[in-house]
């Protein structure tokens, strides 16, 4: 029974204990922790803080282009006629050029330098001063041109948004001016007032502080009553309403309304400025409102007119993205789903009703999805915004209707309000000067030629070659 | 000589082709073509506003045949376009003048 093995295992068993024994009493040699040790500690744990915001803001930044080129640029090119898909794309496209171009040289400076509470002053004309270091007022964990950037692709899509209103019938020459302009005159100012330091609707510190996450007002109230104001000036389309004008391409639109929710999350979640729990926050919000949208706005057809379309289910799922937008930091998941919901309905009733009872030819739509959207989202904000998901006045502070702020909702309204008159107004002065000197609109029969051929000579399907 | 038209459902157009071929002509042009006679179109729906689209896609299949071809040509293609409803198309009969081949400039029946 005590065999070989048996007593070599108790031999170990009874080795083991001294040697832990032998071990802990001689222990090895170590050098003292230091101060330096510790601060490069801290130093490398900012760092990766720094690098993980970073790596999430370039993503989100270059999602937010995609949004623009191809997203918008697909959205838009399959609603309107074949004739005029270039002329369509290549309006967006032109606003990744000049408004790059335009940003870097002042349009950042006027949105985001130290100013009045108005607009920027000049400080970073030319990007003087944007650096790689954080710049504190905005993000204190990523470089500046990062954030520079980031901005920059919001800038870009802001105004070609507006195209959707006048399509199939503005000068491309007269495009390119009216455009770049805007973008300084009224995108600019607005970015500076929700956005900017010292801003008038500023969250942190503005004289009627506003909350608007990601650019509710900024981006889709300015866009959408200007998309009205142009629609109005510049008149009809030769043949609308008594001419059918049906998409040429719904599979384009269906694509780049898919490349829209996706960069989406770089436009909202991005607009935390870092890759922390808020994006996430903002990620979902934006996710669930285009979802209930779509079913929202598929309902509200299917009701209507006996079948849900695709391009109703499409828009839909835009329209609670536009509605998102302003709220997408601020209000928790299932809000989030309310404000979907709330923006199928309203904005496909804006579009079926209230754009045939006043007839405006708002040819694709910008005014009925990004105008009325964002100003239903900016007001749902007011509503939903809660200190639970983003303490946007302070650690113990009300922020939104439902912490029990009411007084909210009436700076929501009144950001809105600046957005309506900043954009009508200045819109209305571009448009009359750039129409007094260049002309707006193609002629008739460049419009019935089609934007490719009359103004870019090519053609967008060669079906022959 | 005579040309034949006619202008069918395009989902027939396989069963007019095979159709042909099996009475031994084997010479035609297809054209997409886009038409209504009585029949109604269909409705689409463009921003909650519904439109009717009138002109329907159509098949416009033309061949030209020797005199003695006719029936059989139009029987066939009438049996093999035929559904009985309103929509499935027409045939005319035309008298040609001359028929050229291009290749090596053959004229009048043999042309065919």
């Amino acid at each position: 029974m005590f065999g070989v093995r048996f007593r070599f295992s108790l031999l170990s068993l009874l080795l083991l204990p001294s040697s832990l024994l032998s071990a802990q009493t001689s222990p090895p040699a170590q050098t003292a922790v230091t101060q330096a040790d510790v601060k490069s500690l801290q130093d490398a744990i900012h760092s990766a803080q720094m690098n993980a915001d970073n790596a999430w803001m370039l993503v989100s930044a270059a999602l937010v282009l995609l949004m623009t080129g191809p997203g918008l640029a697909l959205f838009y090119g399959g609603l309107v006629r074949r004739k005029n898909i270039l002329g369509t794309m290549m309006q967006s496209f032109a606003m990744m050029g000049l408004v790059t171009i335009l940003w870097a040289i002042v349009g950042y400076s006027l949105a985001f330098a130290h100013g009045t509470s108005f607009i920027g002053g000049f400080e970073h004309v030319f990007l003087r001063g944007v650096s790689l270091a954080p710049n504190t007022d905005y993000a204190a964990t990523i470089p500046e041109q990062t954030y520079m950037v980031y901005q920059l692709m919001f800038a870009i899509i802001t105004p070609a948004l507006i195209t959707g209103a006048f399509a199939e019938r503005m000068k491309f020459s007269a495009m390119a001016v009216f455009l770049s302009l805007w973008s300084l005159i009224v995108y600019s100012p607005m970015a500076h007032m929700v956005w900017g330091v010292g801003g008038l609707l500023n969250a942190n510190g503005g004289r009627i502080p506003s909350l608007d996450f990601a650019g509710g007002t900024v981006v889709h109230v300015t866009s959408g009553i200007s998309a009205l104001v142009t629609a109005i000036y510049l008149g009809k389309r030769i043949g609308y309403p008594q001419t059918n004008m049906p998409p040429h391409s719904m599979v384009l639109s269906f694509i780049g309304a898919c490349l829209l929710w996706v960069g989406w999350f770089g436009f909202n979640a991005g607009s935390a400025l870092g890759s922390g729990p808020l994006a996430t926050s903002a990620f979902v919000n934006t996710h669930f409102a285009a979802a209930t949208a779509a079913l929202g706005w598929t309902i509200a057809e299917w009701i209507h007119n006996g079948k849900p379309t695709a391009l109703g289910a499409i828009s839909g799922a835009v329209a609670g993205l536009v509605a998102i937008t302003p709220a997408s930091g601020f209000v928790q998941p299932f809000p989030a789903l309310l404000i979907g919901l709330a923006a199928g309905f309203f904005c496909s009733f804006m579009v079926f009703k209230v754009k045939s009872w006043f007839g405006y030819d708002d040819s694709l739509d910008a005014f009925g999805v990004h105008g009325a959207g964002g100003t239903l989202g900016a007001l749902l904000t007011g509503f939903f915004a809660t200190r639970l998901i983003n303490p946007a006045f302070g650690p113990g502070a009300a922020t939104g209707a439902v912490d029990g702020h009411w007084g909210q909702i009436l700076n929501q309204v009144a950001g809105v309000a600046i957005a309506w008159a900043l954009s009508a107004a200045g819109t209305l002065v571009l448009l009359f000067l750039v129409d007094k000197t260049i002309g707006l609109r193609v002629s008739a029969e460049d419009e019935s030629t089609g934007l490719d051929l009359s103004q870019h000579g090519e053609e967008g399907y060669d079906l022959n070659s | 000589m005579l040309k034949i038209e006619a202008i069918i459902q395009p989902s027939k157009l396989d069963a007019v082709k095979d159709a042909l071929l099996e009475v031994g002509i084997e010479g035609m042009t297809i054209l997409e073509a886009r038409g209504h006679g009585r029949q109604k179109g269909h409705t689409e729906f463009y921003r909650g506003r519904e439109y009717t689209v009138d002109l329907l896609p159509k098949v416009k299949i033309e061949m030209v045949v020797l005199d003695e071809m006719k029936e059989k040509a139009v029987n066939a293609i009438g049996s093999a376009a035929r559904t009985g409803r309103i929509g499935d198309g027409k045939i005319f009969v035309s008298r040609v003048e001359e028929a050229i081949r291009i290749r090596n400039d053959e004229r009048g029946e043999t042309a065919l």
